[in-house]
């Protein structure tokens, strides 16, 4: 076989038992976006144009509870910067390619497509760079398309009593634990969560923001005085 | 026709392209600008080292430290107020099925590491003490 098709369906092999979290975080997504008032258009909007399931959960829950539109952008902004460092750590791997092709590349990038992509370069050097990360990366934008526009057609009938949107910080809490996994990631979630708790009462959603603040704080202060 | 009734049919007009416009995509031109500016900040922030990778030769330390913490403490803050509620007792605050979903599907979490066992255990536990437990 073409060995340019064996990188790429490498990647759609190794992304695929991450679908398992994939499809349900998709559907909640969906289910979120029509508890928040959002028509099927703006919730297929937000997964295309967002493409980032924690950031697109929160900014539904925040329109939901009629947050102002500033926080909601806000909040959403913040969690997504941790693309920047995935940004620069997979940048070496897609400098060879033309600059066009990058910004098609990055359009892709996921926590999911990050993580998978960035091992396998580590291990093989002649992996296609960027097929192998377009086979994931493609692959976990497809199914959360799909999964969004079943998550709205499902959520409409489900009562409310049942709580299903207590799956979004379930989901979060899934994405959370295996984020902190020394001491001062630790420190900076325990501390960032118990703070939003104590805060919670605060007008604009402030608390998440104070929280989420004062955790990072805690955690750069916890791994300075470990050295 | 007047200046006026041209003011007239053109408002008319507009409106109706409006109208239009929200019968397609249902709704608020509020929700939209949020969708986009968050997507555009979104994809800046997604291209931003693989486009410029060349002309910078490594992020400073010191930012990439910083975003280290972001996804623990900024995850943490969004989930913990949606299991806790500071009650005036320490037994209100604690007697909520929220909580004990929450710290069920916690350790499913922990030892898992799985998005789909922590959803369908946190659930469970949701349904059985709302429905069984404290109805």
């Amino acid at each position: 076989m073409d060995p340019l098709h064996d990188d790429l369906l490498a990647g759609v092999r190794d992304v695929s038992p991450l679908m398992l979290g994939i499809v349900p975080f998709a559907l909640v997504a969906g289910i979120a976006a029509v508890d928040a008032g959002l028509g099927l258009a703006e919730a297929v909007g937000l997964s295309v144009i967002v493409f980032a399931g924690a950031s697109q959960l929160a900014a539904l829950d925040l329109i939901g509870s009629g947050a102002p539109l500033a926080v909601v952008v806000g909040t959403a902004v913040v969690i997504n910067l941790r693309m920047v460092m995935y940004s620069a750590s997979i940048a070496p791997h897609f400098a060879r390619y033309a600059r066009g092709v990058r910004a098609g590349l990055a359009y892709f990038l996921t926590d999911q497509a990050y993580a998978l992509s960035v091992a396998e370069f580590g291990a093989s050097d002649d992996r296609s760079r960027a097929l192998y990360y377009l086979g994931a990366a493609v692959s976990l934008w497809i199914v959360w398309q799909i999964g969004t526009v079943a998550g709205v057609v499902v959520g409409a009938g489900v009562p409310d009593a049942w709580g299903l949107t207590f799956a979004v910080p379930l989901v979060f809490l899934a994405l959370l634990v295996p984020a902190m996994k020394d001491r001062p990631t630790t420190a900076a979630g325990v501390t960032g969560g118990a703070v939003a708790v104590v805060a919670a009462g605060l007008p604009l959603n402030l608390g998440l923001l104070v929280g989420a603040v004062t955790g990072i704080v805690v955690g750069l202060l916890t791994e300075g005085r470990s050295r | 026709m007047t200046g006026g009734g041209f003011a007239l049919v053109e408002g008319a007009l507009t409106r109706g392209v409006l109208g239009q416009w929200q019968d397609v995509f249902g709704g608020s031109s509020d929700v939209w600008a949020a969708i986009v500016v968050i997507g555009v900040a979104t994809y800046g922030f997604r291209l931003s080292f693989i486009y410029l990778f060349g002309r910078i030769d490594e992020v400073p330390q010191s930012v990439k430290r910083t975003l280290r913490y972001v996804p623990p403490a900024v995850l943490a803050a969004l989930v913990f107020p949606d299991f806790v509620t500071l009650e005036s007792s320490l037994i209100a605050t604690l007697a909520d099925e929220r909580l004990i979903a929450g710290a069920v599907a916690g350790a499913v979490a922990w030892r898992t590491e799985n998005v789909f066992a922590t959803i369908t255990v946190g659930m469970v536990a949701l349904w059985l003490f709302r429905f069984v437990v404290f109805a």
